[in-house]
């Protein structure tokens, strides 16, 4: 599968889970500042992931959880140097270089962005 | 037992299916208000009452439906808790007299959550035919609470499956857990 396919595929499952339109899934896009997606709508989008392309998505995988919970990875607000370390090796198919530059807790979410979700597929399915 | 929307369960298979079905009766309160008769008034004409089954409490029975299906998968140890609509569409009105049947079928289920795929029919009595009519469809995802929310605390026994579905589950022959 190209990546334009995966592109696409992603894209329907993003505008079906959070009903959203076509053109507003590009790349760059982020999933909750500017598609709106909640908490439970990633386990909605893990779930038609699973389904539109066949595999299985352990808990965590894509999302990676309590990182923002544990003091030695979250300090005054920002991610620690071995918070992000932690990050970059738990989603190796999100982009940190942004996010590093000023690494508030906050803005944590800016990296997950449409990319980043086309990049997992491609290295589930063994493209990357 | 006000807030239960199903009347009974009157088919499962464990994990993949649950059907249940619900009476519309005119006895129902709400069913007065919604919607009640309306004086002419203002120049636009009177209007008799409509009393029709409101389409939140028609996803709130798929959604009993559906969460009983997705618990019972789990022995009812997990808060199951509705989380999503992910779509609720609806063909006709719902009037007295009438029964709904709700068929969930559950799509993805894991240990954080499932989703589950919902028919909604009806059955008409005066129908010589006594087919059941699709109406609607209402698709659902739920959370297993306790495994998502990190850091908050929930009470140890399970609030959601209380004794209106005990008793619910019983009626309809089905083994009640605890």
């Amino acid at each position: 599968m190209t990546r334009d396919a995966i592109f696409e595929k992603v894209r329907d499952v993003l505008v079906d889970a959070l009903a959203v339109d076509h053109d507003e899934v590009t790349p760059t896009a982020t999933l909750t500042g500017d598609l709106g997606a909640e908490s439970i709508d990633f386990l909605d989008i893990v779930f038609k992931l699973e389904q539109a392309f066949g595999f299985k998505i352990a808990q965590g995988e894509l999302f990676p959880e309590n990182v923002s919970q544990d003091p030695e990875y979250v300090r005054e607000g920002k991610v620690t140097a071995k918070g992000i370390a932690t990050l970059k090796e738990r989603m190796p198919h999100a982009d940190f270089s942004e996010f590093e530059k000023d690494p508030q807790i906050g803005k944590v979410a800016e990296i997950f962005t449409v990319d980043a979700i086309v990049r997992f597929v491609e290295r589930k399915l063994g493209r990357a | 037992m006000r807030w239960m929307w199903i009347d009974r369960i009157v088919e499962l298979e464990p994990r993949r299916r649950l059907v249940a079905i619900k009476n519309i009766s005119l006895a129902e309160e709400h069913l007065h208000d919604h919607f009640a008769a309306r004086p002419a008034l203002d120049g636009r004409p009177a209007r008799p009452a409509l009393p029709i089954m409101p389409a939140s409490l028609i996803i709130e029975g798929m959604a009993q439906t559906a969460g009983i299906l997705v618990g019972h998968a789990e022995e009812f140890r997990e808060k199951v808790i509705l989380a999503k609509i992910g779509r609720a569409e609806f063909d006709r009105d719902v009037t007295p007299g009438l029964t709904l049947r709700y068929t969930a079928t559950i799509q993805q289920i894991d240990k954080v959550g499932a989703s589950t795929a919902g028919l909604v029919e009806l059955l008409d009595l005066s129908d010589p035919a006594r087919a059941a009519a699709e109406i609607g469809r209402i698709d659902l995802m739920f959370s297993h609470i306790d495994q998502n929310m990190a850091g908050l605390d929930f009470p140890e026994h399970n609030f959601v499956f209380g004794e209106g579905f005990k008793t619910l589950l019983r009626m309809s022959g089905i083994a009640v857990p605890g």
